[in-house]
């Protein structure tokens, strides 16, 4: 699978696909189409648990699969960005968690085999998101050294969801939207964990956010400080999602792409939300900034998070289609380690 | 610049077994002031910091992951990679359980074998950390040359070919032991050190090592001159050969050059083992080095050293009030002029404060506090110069700024008035509520470089359109600034600039303004800055005209069949216990709880939620402080008054006729309330309008509604008077800034007690104000004005209904604005299923029928339903 993969990846730039929620709240679905028949009388309100529709309404989410792999999408990523047993605790689901990563799986699986030609093989990337807490930043203003997750119980969750998404048939693991590092360690520890456990791997890919125009992810790291805390997992792919519109990102992608010893993803928003929270840049703007990326040897893994749609895919797969991947560049052998900058030494 | 062989410090006080002031505040629990001493090291230039809590009296494991989750919360010292230094496993894995970055492990060693040492190495790869290697083996720590390299090549080979640890992250340590023990095998410890090192880096590729410095000068503890001689001497030959990263007190090395030349050659012949009598001849001398070391600067104030400029610059940029008058007397003294004081020194501080500002390296409150301690200097050399009276200082420009007719909201333009003075710009502010003649008069009579324009509700903008408009009448050709929370680059560009020929800028944020109206103000530049103005104008026009309308509309017909509706027989309508108007007032100290603090950070373009922003690696230290002042000033407000809270509201009977609701008040007397209704597709939603949520008049049922009015802010511009008048801007603006938030938290405090008490229909609501802010109860406050009912002259219903100004005092502006500015007013809805939502934009058959029964003209319709058409 790496191996595929990577050889893909020397030929041309591939397609990430683009959001899930976006597609999901187009569909405008009820308390009601959330439960489904099997949480029916669950004792409290499911809307807004777009995991959760792998079980109650599969067959949407197997469309907005195939919308993205008929745009052209090469990776297509499970829905299953709060599937950790941590996250579910919100709706007091974390005992189907693994469930629904397996779920996710196999629906994303499906939908790829459908697509899946020898020249144009598709691939399933099981996403673990980033849970809604964070274990480096203390949720009391009074107590700066408290925190209200550990790492062990982030690997504890990480780790079973991680199984069920590999049980699924997940070809890849893709750690995304990460906004606090320390989160994502504790993901990379687990992974590598059932990895062992297994006794086979697969590629990992790694995707941070960078909050704001500070430049930094939520926990305060710079990007490239961010790239040394995780690039110890040995990724296929290291990039940027999310929070910013592809305008304010491409600064920090740029700066990625400068230090990176593997490929090179993106995937940003469709623009900031408006005063209505809609996301506003259309396929064409999207696709203009990241055609110009690719000319400038930026990114080797292109995509859509939140707003985009599968005709921002299908734009963006146009244009991309024949610009050459970014090159990896020749990084010297040093210690790279890192607080919140990055230190080389 | 960073070559291969460059060194890393190591800083080594937050260390218990090294540092006996450490140890002391850890087991006394006074993690503030341990903070401190980390970071003082990175201050001081510490690379990285060791972190050590290996002490017999101390639960190691819970010391070392409360001192590292504190650090995360201090940018200043997580800036830098942490060094996690135990011997013990457990306090190492809990360590980096905690830690975001790549840290650095110290340390793991083959002591116990090959197995502990290769599962831990295994670990640490998961864990994505470096690691000290110590060169220790199974028979003991390893003290000559061969044994030191044979260790640590064994251990390289494990850790790379065995387990793909990267070489890169290894650091050897070879041990440095004391030498001039007076043991004669001790003598060539320093040598040993220095040529194992050699062989590790040419032999190991990308293999670090590193070293605890302070161990080669344990017998001369007490001379802390020979020790720092011995550490430079010492270092000065293994960077040589190739040590590349020590653990060293940064604030305490001497320069190698600077030793004295006798004590020097002594040191030297002991570090290299160059005479068997070595140690006799370095002892000897050692006492005529003796002393108490260099004396420790006083870090806070050694800023009251430094000339008069700089000490003036240093109070501007730092905001400290405290010696201003003392140092202006002193510039003044050896100034030729006292105006020279301004123009000199003071503008050469506030120049720099405004270059920090503008990369992002000082925030708003900051400024702002600059600005009163220019204020303050300034005020002190008036006499002076009066007394003088040679003519005016030079300003960079003079700009009139006002709130324009009809609006009453000037915080945001206060704050650009500070910033633009600051920057030696002349602010002629007319306050708020300004008619267009006046600011056009005004910026005539004083031959005005600019005007500035400011709003906050939306009739403000056409007020603006009109502004523009009088300007091109009048042959005027001043720059023309439109700035204010619903103001944009897109109806600056669309509407605004249209109408005036003259450069129109919108102006986003206060710390644009600066620059803007330097460019402005500047021939040359206005002209290259107005050409690349009207082409971003015109890119913003375009776009605009190509914006199509997100969703299909619809009419008035089709959006009232798609209505929200409900089993009006059935639904449950609870009659309010007390029924017509009441007034209330609230004491600061109960509606303090009741504030939602974020938007007060937005006040002051600090971005983030509370408390998170508290917290926030880049502005938390100034969210902390303004959060502070603020606090300060509730406090001083609860006590000695000066803002007074009142508030009036009204429950009513009512139904609604589509999209009308008919109130009746307790004379009997019949008000009717108009509202607009959703008119764009929704396949999957209702078009909405409020007067959905009030039963309708041919259910055969009695509903009910509820009005208020709340102000926070009687007295608030006294108060923010008597503060400008003394030169505090900032508390200026910090009362207003407090008067909004209290006008808001009284909103939310009336809503709970109408809900529980006074209305009833949730008595058995337990809600803390988180859970308030995130609306989490049943029922709505909508505010005329605001998204779902857009249109501004409706709170006239609401003052004639409550008998708002004959009761409060609360006015109404043309514009409808209400004044005091920190005031709240809005409807009351009970419906369960109530919620907000946007009427956006609107067709005409709607406008024409609202204009109607409003019985409004054509030009009455456009103006006041113009932003949603």
């Amino acid at each position: 699978m790496k191996h595929t993969l990577l050889a893909l990846a020397q030929e041309r730039i591939l397609l990430l696909d683009g959001a899930m929620g976006t597609m999901i709240q187009a569909l405008k679905f009820d308390e009601k189409d959330y439960r489904g028949e099997r949480f029916a009388d669950w004792h409290c309100d499911v809307k807004g648990n777009n995991d959760l529709l792998v079980l109650t309404q599969p067959e949407s989410i197997a469309t907005i699969h195939k919308q993205y792999l008929a745009a052209g999408s090469d990776i297509i990523e499970t829905n299953t960005f709060n599937a950790t047993t941590i996250a579910m605790a919100d709706y007091d689901m974390q005992d189907i968690a693994y469930e629904i990563n397996v779920a996710a799986a196999q629906i994303a699986k499906a939908a790829c085999t459908e697509y899946s030609s020898s020249d144009k093989p598709r691939f399933v990337a099981g996403v673990l998101g980033p849970t809604n807490r964070t274990a480096s930043i203390s949720p009391d203003v009074n107590d700066p050294g408290k925190r209200n997750v550990t790492f062990n119980e982030l690997v504890e969750a990480y780790e079973s969801a991680t199984k069920g998404l590999l049980e699924g048939g997940a070809d890849l693991i893709m750690l995304e939207t990460i906004f606090d590092t320390l989160n994502a360690k504790a993901a990379a520890f687990a992974v590598e964990n059932v990895f062992a456990e297994l006794g086979h791997s697969v590629p990992v890919l790694v995707s941070g956010t960078i909050t704001d125009a500070s430049g930094r992810t939520l926990s305060g790291q710079t990007t490239e400080a961010f790239y040394n805390s995780m690039r110890h997992i040995q990724p296929i792919a290291f990039g940027l999602n999310c929070a910013l519109g592809p305008d304010a990102l491409r600064a920090y992608v740029a700066e990625l792409a400068n230090v990176c010893e593997v490929l090179v993803s993106a995937h940003p928003n469709a623009g900031l939300p408006n005063e209505f929270g809609e996301y506003d840049m259309d396929a064409t703007e999207m696709a203009q900034h990241l055609e110009e990326w690719a000319s400038s040897g930026l990114v080797n893994i292109v995509g859509g998070c939140c707003g985009s749609t599968p005709e921002h895919i299908a734009t963006m797969a146009k244009v991309v289609a024949d610009k050459a991947p970014r090159m990896i560049p020749e990084i010297p052998v040093k210690m790279r380690l890192s607080g919140l900058e990055p230190f080389t030494h | 610049m960073q070559s291969a062989s460059s060194f890393i410090n190591i800083g080594e006080r937050t260390n218990v077994t090294g540092s006996a002031v450490f140890k002391r505040l850890i087991l006394n629990e006074e993690y503030e002031t341990a903070l401190d001493v980390a970071r003082q090291q990175v201050e001081n230039g510490a690379q990285i910091i060791d972190i050590n809590m290996d002490e017999a009296m101390l639960d190691s494991k819970a010391a070392m992951v409360r001192f590292l989750n504190l650090i995360a919360s201090e940018p200043d010292i997580s800036r830098v990679p942490i060094m996690i230094d135990s011997s013990k496993w457990e306090v190492i894995e809990a360590g980096l359980q905690c830690v975001q970055g790549k840290a650095v492990v110290n340390s793991i060693s083959l002591k116990e074998g090959p197995e502990p040492f290769l599962h831990q190495a295994r670990l640490l790869k998961r864990y994505g950390a470096a690691t000290v290697v110590m060169a220790f083996d199974e028979v003991g720590q390893a003290d000559t040359i061969d044994r030191k390299f044979e260790i640590c090549k064994r251990s390289y080979d494990l850790l790379v070919n065995e387990v793909g640890f990267p070489p890169e992250d290894i650091i050897f340590d070879p041990n440095i032991f004391a030498v001039a023990t007076g043991i004669e095998e001790h003598n060539n410890y320093a040598v040993d050190f220095i040529e194992a090192t050699r062989m590790i880096r040419t032999q190991l590729p990308h293999a670090h090592v590193s070293g605890g410095l302070s161990n080669i000068s344990f017998s001369f503890r007490g001379n802390n001159p020979v020790r720092e001689a011995m550490h430079s001497v010492f270092l000065y030959h293994a960077i040589k050969a190739g040590m590349d990263m020590a653990i060293v007190n940064a604030g305490q090395l001497e320069v190698y050059d600077e030793i004295p030349q006798e004590l020097r050659d002594a040191v030297e012949d002991v570090i290299l083992n160059r005479h068997p009598d070595a140690t006799d001849r370095l002892l000897e001398l050692a006492p005529k080095y003796q002393g108490d070391g260099k004396a420790a600067k006083i870090e806070d104030l050694a800023w009251r050293d430094y000339p008069v400029n700089k000490r003036l610059e240093h109070a501007l940029v730092k905001g400290i009030t405290e010696y201003i008058i003392e140092d202006t007397e002193a510039a003044r003294l050896a100034a030729e002029k006292p105006l020279h004081v301004i123009e000199g020194p003071l503008m050469d501080g506030m120049n720099v404060v405004g270059d920090l500002f503008g990369e992002g390296k000082m925030f708003l409150p900051q400024v702002v506090k600059s600005a009163r301690v220019m204020k303050q200097a300034v005020a002190y050399l008036q006499p002076f110069i009066e007394a003088e009276k040679d003519g005016t200082t030079k300003s960079n420009g003079k700009i009139v700024m006002a709130t324009v007719k009809g609006d009453v909201h000037d915080i945001g333009k206060n704050i650009v008035g500070v910033v633009l003075q600051c920057n030696n710009f002349e602010v002629i502010d007319l306050g708020v509520m300004v008619p267009c003649d006046k600011i056009l008069q005004v910026a005539r009579d004083e031959n005005a470089d600019m005007i500035g324009l400011s709003g906050l509700i939306t009739p403000s903008l056409d007020e603006m359109v009109y502004v523009a408009k009088e300007m091109q009448r009048t042959g005027m050709d001043l720059p023309l600034l439109i700035g204010g929370a619903t103001t944009s680059k897109a109806h600056t560009a669309v509407k605004i600039d249209e109408h005036y020929q003259h450069p129109t800028v919108y102006v986003s944020n206060a710390s644009r303004a600066v620059g803007l109206c330097q460019q402005l103000l500047n021939q040359e530049t206005r002209a290259v800055f107005a050409d690349k103005l009207a082409k971003e104008y015109d890119t913003v026009r375009l776009q605009h005209a190509r914006k199509k309308p997100r969703t299909a509309p619809v009419t008035l017909a089709q959006a009232r069949d798609n209505k929200f509706t409900c089993d009006w027989e059935k639904a449950e309508i609870i009659k309010p216990r007390k029924l017509g108007v009441t007034e209330v007032s609230a004491d600061i100290t109960t509606l303090r709880q009741y504030i939602d603090w974020t938007p007060f950070f937005m006040t002051w373009s600090l971005a983030g939620k509370y408390p998170r922003i508290l917290q926030d690696e880049i502005v938390g230290a100034e969210a902390t402080q303004l959060f502070a002042d603020a606090n300060a000033l509730l406090d001083r407000l609860e006590q000695e008054g000066g803002l007074v809270c009142k508030g009036v509201f009204g429950l009513f009977a009512a139904n609604s006729v589509d999209e009308r609701i008919v109130i009746e008040n307790d004379a009997s007397e019949i008000f009717t309330a108009h509202h607009l209704r959703q008119q764009t597709e929704k396949p999957k939603g209702f078009n909405y309008c409020l007067a959905d949520y009030i039963a309708p008049a041919d259910s055969g049922r009695t509903d009910y509604i509820g009005a208020f009015a709340v102000t926070g802010g009687i007295g608030e511009d006294e108060l923010a008077k008597s503060f400008e008048n003394v030169g505090d801007d900032y508390n200026s603006i910090m009362v207003k800034a407090i008067a909004d938030r209290l006008a808001e938290a009284f909103a939310e405090y009336l809503h709970q007690q109408v809900r529980v008490d006074y209305w009833g229909y949730a008595p058995d609501e337990s809600l803390d104000n988180d859970s308030l802010i995130r609306e989490q109860y049943q029922g709505i406050r909508p505010a005329p004005g605001y998204a779902a009912c857009p249109e501004h002259t409706e709170k006239q219903l609401i003052w004639d209904l409550l008998q708002v100004e004959a009761r409060i005092g609360m006015q109404l502006t043309s514009s409808y604005a209400m004044w005091p500015g920190a005031s709240v007013s809005g409807w009351y809805f009970a419906h369960p299923d109530a919620r907000y939502f946007a009427i956006a934009q609107i067709q005409g058959d709607q406008a024409q029928a609202y204009a109607e029964a409003k019985g409004w003209s054509e030009r009455e319709m456009e103006q006041w339903l113009a932003p949603n058409l």
